[in-house]
């Protein structure tokens, strides 16, 4: 049995709670980017991602969850499963499964993806194409909005560039 | 038909102009032609002009068109908070970066109501510009005197279904400006063709407008053309 911080921090006791390993697997899914973090570069990934941070460049996590929070602000081609977003997003969208924009979450691009919920108190601005599947849409996806370049590609999976403390 | 039958039917379509039990949803007659005047060509292009997003999973969704989302009413709020109302027609020539005939329907809602006679003339190029032919482009006008407003508001106008829609009030930076008349609107809009306008009890206008289709060009025209 793992006895590591993340672990024990879960362990509840109750009967009805999953075994540690389930728990500390789902712990370990959900990559988070702080706040104080830039990353310049591409950023790719097999583990749902949320961030905080400052991202410029280019986002690809095709099978996960991508979660902009309200303090993050992304300039950037983005290639997801699904996205939710709180904080800011300037840059093309393709999501295989869904996009939301909720209350605050501002998008500045063109969405391609087969469901999209808009909040009301969202800003957004750009197209929403439902209709093509994501796969194609993403070879053909369109030129970048509001001068965002596809940024060099350097890194391997899950690995990110340059990242910059504030 | 017998009277009573005639009666009958005039009721019936008075209760559906009424609406439904909900204040905010109001009975549309244009929505649906201007649906069916889409068509059912592959990869449909919108243009919405409304607040972002309201009826994406509507258009999007139900009916497949693609969508580009325009919030004309942040931009007259900004101009109005920044005291350049002034410079909104200018700012309308270049808004929108869509490629000329590239649009198949257009929905203005009622953000003409908003504009001053010039920015509405420019509004209205750039929007027949960017129109296909046989493109169509729904607005609606109100009738009613703006100065009747408390304080002004936008409209956010949600697609329950092909009939009826929902006007949710928001916050405005300018209240509406002096109605304009039938024949102003056929001018603003030249050389689209209204083909459908409707006057509802809700003192609104609804007008369907459809850009004509690309003229053939016939053998003794071109020869014209090159003599």
């Amino acid at each position: 049995m793992p006895t590591g911080p993340d672990v024990q921090s879960h362990q509840g006791g109750t009967s009805t709670a999953p075994p540690p390993e389930t728990r500390h697997q789902r712990v370990r899914d959900n990559v988070h980017i702080g706040k104080s973090v830039i990353i310049k570069g591409e950023l790719n990934g097999s583990e749902d991602l949320t961030i905080e941070g400052h991202v410029d460049g280019k986002i690809e996590l095709k099978d996960h969850v991508l979660t902009i929070g309200s303090n993050g602000k992304v300039k950037a081609q983005v290639f997801v499963k699904a996205l939710i977003v709180i904080g800011e997003v300037n840059g093309n969208i393709t999501a295989s499964d869904r996009v939301e924009i909720r209350d605050g979450g501002s998008v500045d691009g063109d969405i391609v993806s087969p469901r999209v919920a808009i909040a009301e108190g969202a800003h957004f601005r750009g197209s929403v194409d439902m209709q093509r599947k994501a796969g194609q849409a993403a070879q053909a996806a369109p030129p970048p909005r509001s001068g965002v370049q596809p940024a060099p590609q350097a890194q391997t999976a899950a690995q990110v560039a340059q990242p910059v403390a504030r | 038909m017998a009277l009573s039958d005639l009666f009958a039917r005039l009721r019936k379509d008075q209760d559906a102009d009424a609406g439904t039990a909900d204040p905010l949803v109001h009975p549309t007659k244009a929505l649906g032609r201007f649906l069916a005047a889409l068509g059912t060509r592959q990869q449909r292009v919108l243009l919405d002009l409304g607040p972002g997003g309201s009826n994406i999973t509507f258009f999007g969704g139900e009916i497949g068109c693609k969508i580009f989302v325009e919030d004309l009413s942040k931009d007259i709020d900004r101009h109005v908070n920044q005291a350049k109302v002034e410079r909104l027609p200018t700012f309308l020539d270049r808004r929108f970066q869509q490629e000329s005939e590239t649009i198949d329907g257009i929905l203005c809602w009622d953000i003409f109501d908003y504009l001053e006679r010039g920015a509405a003339e420019r509004l209205a190029l750039q929007l027949t510009r960017v129109l296909r032919p046989n493109g169509v482009l729904l607005a609606f006008f109100s009738t009613a005197d703006p100065r009747s407003a408390m304080r002004p508001t936008y409209t956010r106008h949600i697609v329950i279904d092909r009939a009826h829609l929902e006007y949710r009030p928001y916050a405005a930076a300018r209240a509406k400006q002096r109605p304009l008349l039938n024949r102003d609107i056929q001018r603003l809009f030249e050389p689209l063709r209204i083909t459908d306008n409707f006057l509802l009890k809700t003192n609104l206008r609804e007008v369907l407008f459809r850009k004509a289709a690309a003229a053939a060009v016939t053998p003794s025209a071109a020869v014209a053309a090159e003599g």
